[in-house]
């Protein structure tokens, strides 16, 4: 357990980003309790500091924010739980992040949103910001308590994984949570189109013999979801957006001024397709990895700001349900621990600054959800992440503090890494690999 | 028997790219010889004396487990049919729990059948023992590419050059897919045909040429195979009914004419009369289908003694 916050705290000698006030420079931290209080000078004297911690030669960032996780607890525990799951979290520098609602049982009522807020306090490893079912069961059919799911604290509302192929659910689903500020997160997928598909369509698919997702699955959803946007000037945010005609889409739709938001995933713009030859169960994910021309788009949607943030979509499971049949292995991708080095690979190509970044992982998605966090702004919660750029480190599932080891991305080399975290003024210290409140 | 010095270059025969082309021609060279076996009073060698086969099948099958068993047993190799049931996660054992269980009792090979596409390359990864896979899902079934392409080149002396027409439901048949790789591998020229809810995008990036009309595909073709229309695909929106597929796609006397004059016509099997093909075709001249059957069980003792028969 962390031990009690000291009053006044100062990370020293770090190069500071805030992308929030799209500030870039060398900066001291000054953290009153659990909330920042100011920026200073190096140098500058402050009176009463009582801890200080070093950042010199790291970057510092406002605590990274993944809005989309699976931690699975309650009901799946032998895939991951909030403490396992946060654990990780907290270890690749990630300070909050979103559980989606197909637990077991579902986060479709207040009982469940409350015992998931209560775990997450008894690990205190992350914040943990529940979301709360759209529907009842994930069922697409009635809606679920949005308005006391709100009050518990979820803050935002999905099916994941579950599309709602009912158009006019969706429909009442916009127009119901507008009452509450509310956010819905679509998850994108024409379960008619998407058929028993596992696997991209494609010459990729056609050559394995695989059952195939089209991209248009995705995007023919998405356009409906635009409609409906446009007609109840309702917000909508796309789930793990994977293809071209997506991107188009929302692109379009925002030129527009619709209040639609997007993420996608690290495996969107790091893979293809190509990645499911060998038939490699881990590359199983929904929606399914495309092709290279999608993943220039979804690069190009991260870099004009179509695509609002990264967010892993982390989805643990058991070995069992994953080392088996391509065909019957469970879709997902145990993402948390690799979503900031595989993020920066964008920076050190050339796809997008590092003060952009550093924002698709911490302002921007902070903002989709309209979320406190995500900015060292005075008076706000002080979670930050310190980040060592120069680390060259090599993915490897068998060190993972997620209990599920499902990732495409073994032995894939990477530059940059979490050194620690700070959650509401409290310091997490990642030592090779183990994530250790002090 | 082929010489002692030949042999396949890969331990597995996991789909057609384990066999390049010097491979595919040891492999019929050697079902010549094989053949031969099969028409002697004693219809048995003890090449494989002391072998253990288990035909390890996870989906029905009578034909291929049969020919399998009878290669085996003419090569004087213990065959073991097991029947499995590939189960989702929550029930039951797992495929490679299954293939594990098998081999810790030694056999020499395995020979797989299994409706989810890969599934022997998953069993290969973590098995030593050799396997030949026996169709997966709607990725592979080289032994059958394997005897077509053995029943072409007994009739028509060559595979090179020739215009080999494959019509049907291309999108799920592992027979059209090997069959592409290994005709293209030796030389023939390959259209695939059927309607365009049963062509699978990308067809084309494999060697082969694609139309969506029967008669295209068939015109002045030397070898004409028909795939088996699996009856439940018209149920799922993919093509209105039999009827209409049978006049649109199937073979019958007329368009059979379109083909050269010495073509032969192959399928599969199991056949549907009358939909993918009519009787009078089926049971007609230029009719192979059951000599490749005859011929399945000559190719696949070649793959038996090519791959265990000198361990």
């Amino acid at each position: 357990m962390a031990e009690e916050a000291k009053r006044l705290t100062r990370v020293k000698g770090g190069r500071i980003i805030d992308p929030s006030i799209n500030l870039d420079e060398r900066l001291d931290v000054l953290i009153d309790g659990d909330h920042f209080k100011s920026l200073l000078q190096p140098g500058e004297e402050f009176p009463g500091v009582e801890t200080v911690i070093d950042a010199g030669g790291m970057i510092v960032v406002p605590g990274i924010v993944d809005i989309h996780v699976h931690l699975r607890e309650p009901g799946q525990e032998y895939k991951e739980d909030i403490l396992s799951g946060t654990r990780a979290a907290a270890s690749a520098g990630v300070t909050s992040v979103c559980c989606m609602a197909n637990t077991d049982p579902v986060n479709d009522n207040s009982s469940v949103t409350e015992f998931i807020v209560r775990q997450a306090k008894k690990a205190c490893f992350a914040r943990v910001f529940p979301i709360g079912a759209v529907t009842k069961g994930l069922e697409g059919e009635v809606l679920a308590e949005i308005g006391e799911l709100t009050d518990a604290g979820c803050v935002g509302f999905s099916d994941d994984g579950r599309p709602i192929m009912n158009a006019e659910v969706m429909r009442r689903a916009l127009e119901y949570l507008k009452r509450f500020n509310g956010v819905l997160i679509s998850h994108a997928e024409d379960k008619n189109l998407a058929g028993k598909g596992v696997m991209n369509e494609g010459d990729v698919s056609t050559e394995l013999g695989l059952p195939a997702v089209p991209r248009a699955a995705e995007e023919v959803m998405i356009a409906r979801d635009i409609c409906l946007s446009e007609m109840l000037n309702a917000r909508v945010h796309f789930a793990h957006v994977s293809t071209a005609g997506g991107v188009a889409l929302i692109r379009q739709a925002k030129a527009r001024g619709l209040p639609v938001t997007a993420e996608t995933a690290p495996h969107y713009f790091k893979l293809t397709d190509e990645a499911v030859r060998g038939y490699d169960p881990r590359t199983r994910v929904n929606p399914p990895l495309r092709t290279e021309k999608d993943v220039s788009a979804i690069r190009a949607g991260l870099a004009d700001g179509t695509i609002d943030c990264i967010a892993s979509d982390h989805a643990p499971h058991a070995s069992h349900e994953k080392d088996i049949e391509y065909q019957l292995a469970l879709s997902g991708i145990s993402g948390v621990e690799t979503i900031l080095g595989l993020t920066l690979s964008l920076v050190g190509d050339g796809t997008l600054s590092l003060m952009d970044g550093i924002a698709k992982l911490t302002t921007g998605p902070a903002r989709v959800l309209n979320l406190e966090v995500g900015t060292m702004g005075r008076g706000k919660p002080a979670d930050l992440t310190i980040i060592n750029p120069d680390i060259e480190w090599t993915v490897d599932s068998t060190k993972f503090l997620s209990k599920g080891k499902n990732t495409p991305f073994n032995g894939m080399r990477l530059k940059g890494k979490a050194h620690a975290t700070i959650i509401g003024g409290k310091l997490i210290k990642i030592t090779q690999g183990r994530a250790l409140a002090l | 028997m082929p010489e002692e010095s030949k042999r396949l270059k890969h331990k597995n025969l996991l789909g057609m790219g384990d066999l390049d082309r010097e491979d595919i021609i040891l492999v019929l060279d050697s079902a010549v010889s094989m053949k031969e076996i099969s028409y002697r009073p004693i219809k048995k060698v003890p090449t494989l004396q002391g072998k253990t086969i288990v035909n390890l099948f996870f989906e029905p099958s009578t034909r291929t487990k049969t020919s399998f068993e009878i290669a085996g047993k003419r090569l004087g190799a213990d065959t073991i049919n097991f029947t499995g049931k590939s189960s989702s996660v929550v029930k039951g054992e797992t495929t490679l729990d299954t293939a594990r269980n098998i081999e810790a009792m030694l056999p020499d090979m395995l020979v797989i059948r299994h409706e989810c596409s890969g599934a022997p390359q998953m069993l290969a990864q973590y098995l030593k023992c050799p396997i030949i896979n026996a169709g997966d899902g709607a990725h592979e079934h080289p032994t059958q590419a394997l005897l077509d392409m053995y029943t072409i080149r007994e009739r028509k002396n060559r595979i090179e050059g020739l215009n080999v027409a494959i019509v049907g439901d291309i999108t799920h048949s592992r027979v059209a897919r090997s069959n592409v790789f290994g005709m293209t591998r030796m030389g023939a020229h390959v259209t695939v045909a059927g309607p365009p809810t049963l062509l699978p995008p990308g067809i084309e990036k494999l060697g082969c040429k694609v139309t969506d009309k029967l008669e295209e595909a068939i015109d002045g073709a030397d070898v004409v195979m028909m795939l088996r229309v699996q009856l439940e695909r018209f149920e799922t929106k993919l093509f209105p009914s039999l009827r209409e597929y049978s006049e649109r796609w199937g073979l019958n006397v007329r368009n059979v004419e379109l083909a050269r004059p010495d073509a032969i016509v192959m399928h599969p099997g199991p056949i549907n009369r009358g939909v993918e093909i009519s009787p009078e075709v089926a049971d007609g001249p230029r009719s192979v289908i059951l000599d490749q059957v005859q011929n399945g069980v000559a190719v696949r003792m070649a793959l038996l003694y090519l791959m265990t028969g000198r361990s």
